[in-house]
């Protein structure tokens, strides 16, 4: 157990390396980070010293080496535009991130299960064709339509909610957070439902052919033929087995909110990292786009570890398998 | 005349009313980016320092009176200046003006900021460079030494804020903010002490920076807003939902193709005016070949007939009319009638004639024309790659076929600048001289690239009078024959096609019907006069 942690550990590791190398190798397709650090009666001779005083004209191999010696450090380097440093930034912007995709992942949940189980059970109502229709729209449409289309209706026509930013935020102790104030919780309510679309659909669907895949195994047969109300089978035994695929891609999925929240956090200025990453692309902000990469890749890496871990204990063929194969190699 | 006189009378007792009455206008605002540093030091970009000109000032200032009368200086923290001798303007400062923290502005403050835009941080080198040497004569007079006569010094030194010594030195700042970090500096980064109408009260970069009126200012503030709210938005459609809604007041810019539907929208409307940005083609002059280009051995673009057919090709009312919605001004000149050194006469544009364009193209032995690529950006100046498209079909008529490469600011930047060996052959560049004065484009576009002059002249246009008359124009300090010189540089390099001038193009702003400002022509919003209603 021990040994399989640490061994997915080093994984995670050359995983995060990974993604740094790639990331430095494309920065210098990226732009000029110069031209936007300086103004347009910057001479040249000043523009050249900041760009060599800056690494930049060494090969990205030197730049990236440059880095990991910092970040091992714990230095991530200073914002170009900002010129504050990184993990600051990135540590200001967390809360928001978190939040938001937390949110969208409960809504997610919350609406996708249910959906998924009227549309198994009653696969042949009016309501679960609409249902259907309607995740396909989602599963269809850009997120930045959804989310400009949503601003429309309701931040524009019908002025219920606003139409960007966050809200008031309460400070608690290094933690944002836009959850106990009321502007808070309205800027919350759309940019969440525009991040959460996509997985619900998803979740929806995973449930409904889960459904339909365990209703037509034996057990619920059996289930039904002992005489159990329609609600203990539908909900006690068939439900609950559909469960685990949806936990676990669920939990694959939350790294996904988190990283595609860029897109629904640039439509609703909502000042997570997803914005700050999408500001340093267009800024050519080289320390801010390669560390805020690293931490998605970390996330992932973590999370996909945990599913892992829970695998083995939810699972016990995973530990028996081991056992075997580790036996018949000795 | 009587009843006039009392009714502005009555309206001037019923605004003082107002005005003490209503104890806090809120101002709500929204940019396409955020103010990238509070150092004044930090970063000459225009949005930065023209929101920093609510906390911070200047020497100097422009003002809409002065602005109106083509003064571009007008009193600040120095109540008047004078040459004393050629290279030696001497300043006398406002007594009186306090600080945000208590401290009193003195001559002292003004040498040491001097200082201050000399250090490596700074980003104000090129003020920096006007000034030899600093004299404080007394607590409020101070001489500025220029390394040679500058007639002009004044009007460039708005955008040079002057920060607090003793606050600088107490809080580790004394240096400009740097890119590369460490302590030293980064204080004023996200904290700021100016003399100012409005001071800082919240700082959240990228998020939102909270201003309130400084009690003490000196002055007397033309608007009457209290606490200001400044929020970047960086995408357009969320900006223009944002002003629509009533979530902001003001928002810019306002793409041109949304100016219909703040018109059709309650309460909004979009407000448009000059801008001061002329928008021009560049050609690679300096190659013996072109780079990216169908002809080889020869560079098409050093034949003056090339590039007068390349003028006359150019129908520069239908890109007014069908790019820019009817609202860019067309330009014969590198500079906007705002810029010092503008003359009438000579923005005469070259008219739009495709049977002489075709002449000429074949006189110069193009006829059945050439190949050429086009560099573009596509998220700077107001709809600029639609213009490129347009110039590309126009010129596909004499025969050019254009390969347009539009791309992002930073990618463009990166190829077509010094940096990059000027890797263009053929180009559309935006330019605002933000000292307002004809030295700066005469300086950075038109000069040879030599002597570190010409440093965004990407095309290489080299004509040994122009360069000549550069240099002139620098040091004279006799006005009528200053405009001679810039007036015979712009014939020159309007004869000789150095550039094709295509249009100043419009500021577009949005507005709450209950909000008025001041537009000024290089886009700055200027806090202190807008008026809630």
């Amino acid at each position: 157990m021990l040994a399989f942690i640490i061994r997915r550990l080093l994984q995670s590791i050359l995983v995060m390396l990974t993604v740094g190398l790639i990331a430095f190798a494309l920065f210098r397709f990226v732009g000029d980070p110069i031209n936007n650090m300086v103004g347009q009666d910057t001479s040249l001779a000043d523009r050249a010293a900041l760009r060599e005083s800056l690494g930049l004209n060494d090969p990205f191999l030197v730049q990236y080496g440059n880095y990991l010696i910092n970040a091992v450090q714990g230095q991530f380097g200073i914002s170009y535009q900002q010129r504050r440093p990184v993990a600051d930034l990135l540590v200001e912007r967390l809360p928001a991130t978190l939040e938001l995709s937390l949110v969208a992942a409960v809504l997610a949940l919350l609406v996708g299960v249910p959906m998924g189980v009227y549309t198994g059970l009653r696969r042949e109502g009016f309501l679960s064709k609409v249902f259907l229709v309607v995740s396909l729209i989602g599963i269809s449409l850009p997120t930045f339509l959804i989310g400009i289309l949503l601003i429309l209706v309701f931040g524009v026509m019908l002025q219920w909610l606003p139409t960007f930013g966050r809200g008031e935020v309460v400070d608690l102790g290094g933690w944002t957070t836009g959850m106990l104030t009321a502007s808070g919780i309205k800027a919350l309510i759309m940019p969440s439902i525009t991040l959460a679309l996509f997985q619900m659909t998803l979740i929806m669907r995973l449930v409904r052919s889960e459904m339909l895949e365990v209703l037509r195994t034996d057990y619920i047969k059996f289930a039904r033929a002992r005489g159990l109300t329609n609600r203990a089978v539908n909900f006690g035994h068939a439900l609950k087995n559909t469960m685990v695929p949806v936990i676990t891609i669920t939990g694959l999925q939350l790294g996904s909110i988190i990283a595609f929240a860029i897109i629904t956090e640039s439509v609703f200025q909502w000042p997570g990292m997803g914005l700050l990453f999408i500001q340093a692309i267009n800024e050519v902000d080289i320390p801010v786009m390669a560390s805020y990469l690293i931490l998605i890749a970390f996330f992932f890496v973590t999370i996909n570890l945990i599913v892992d871990l829970l695998y083995y204990a939810v699972d016990p063929r995973l530990r028996v398998d081991k056992l075997v194969a580790g036996g018949h190699g000795s | 005349m009587r009843p006039r006189q009392s009714l502005l009378a009555a309206v001037a007792a019923a605004s003082l009313a107002f005005a003490s009455t209503a104890s806090a206008e809120t101002f709500r605002w929204a940019f396409q980016g955020d103010v990238q540093t509070l150092d004044p030091h930090g970063l000459f970009e225009t949005f930065t320092l023209g929101f920093q000109a609510g906390i911070y000032e200047g020497l100097v200032i422009k003002t809409r009176e002065g602005l109106a009368a083509g003064e571009l200086a007008k009193p600040n923290l120095a109540t008047s200046w004078e040459q004393v001798d050629p290279t030696t303007w001497r300043f006398k400062l406002r007594e009186g003006v306090k600080f945000h923290n208590g401290n009193d502005f003195t001559a002292e403050d003004v040498a040491f900021s001097v200082e201050r835009i000399r250090s490596e941080g700074s980003d104000m080198k090129v003020i920096a460079g006007m000034i030899k040497d600093v004299n404080i004569v007394d607590d409020y007079t101070v001489d500025l030494i220029t390394p040679n006569p500058d007639p002009i010094l004044p009007i460039q030194l708005e955008i040079f804020y002057i920060m607090d010594k003793d606050w600088a030195e107490e809080n580790n700042t004394a240096t400009a903010t740097n890119v590369k970090g460490g302590e030293e500096g980064n204080f004023a980064n996200l904290n700021a002490n100016g003399t100012g109408p409005f001071m800082v009260t919240e700082r959240q970069p990228g998020v939102r920076t909270l201003l309130k009126r400084n009690p003490n200012w000196w002055g007397e503030m033309e608007g009457n807003v209290t606490e200001g709210i400044f929020t970047p938005i960086g995408q357009d459609a969320t900006r223009v939902a944002a002003l629509i809604s009533g979530d902001v007041d003001m928002a810019y810019p306002i793409p041109v193709q949304d100016w219909d539907r703040l018109e059709s929208a309650d309460g909004v409307r979009p407000l448009t005016g000059p801008e001061m940005r002329t928008i021009f083609l560049g050609f690679d002059q300096e190659r013996d070949e072109l780079l990216y280009s169908s002809v080889k051995g020869k560079n098409p673009f050093k034949d003056v007939k090339v590039r007068q057919a390349f003028v006359h090709a150019i129908d520069i009312e239908a890109i007014r009319k069908k790019v820019m919605r009817g609202s860019a001004r067309p330009a014969a000149l590198m500079v906007a009638p705002q810029v010092n050194g503008w003359s009438e006469t000579l923005d005469d544009r070259w008219p739009f004639d495709l049977a002489k364009a075709k002449d000429l193209m074949g006189q110069a032995g193009y006829g059945d024309g050439f190949e050429v690529t086009m560099d573009c950006p596509n998220d700077r100046y107001v709809n600029d790659e639609r213009i490129c498209q347009a110039v590309a079909s126009m010129l596909a008529k004499i025969n050019v076929k254009i390969d347009l490469l539009a791309q992002t600011k930073s990618k463009y930047f990166a190829k077509v600048l010094a940096q990059n060996d000027y890797d263009t052959s053929f180009f559309l560049l935006g330019w605002t001289p933000s000292s307002y004065d004809s030295y700066n484009p005469l300086s950075s576009l038109m000069a040879c690239r030599r002597e570190s002059l010409g440093a965004f002249n990407l095309g290489g246009y080299c004509n040994e009078r122009v360069h000549e008359l550069t240099a002139m124009v620098q040091s004279e300090s006799d006005q009528a024959k200053r405009q001679a010189m810039i007036d015979e540089a712009f014939k020159i390099h309007r004869d000789e096609v150095g550039h094709i001038p295509l249009h100043q193009q419009p500021l577009s702003w949005g507005a709450r019907d209950n909000i008025e400002v001041f537009q000024r022509p290089d886009n700055v919003f200027d806090l202190r006069y807008a008026v809630v209603k």
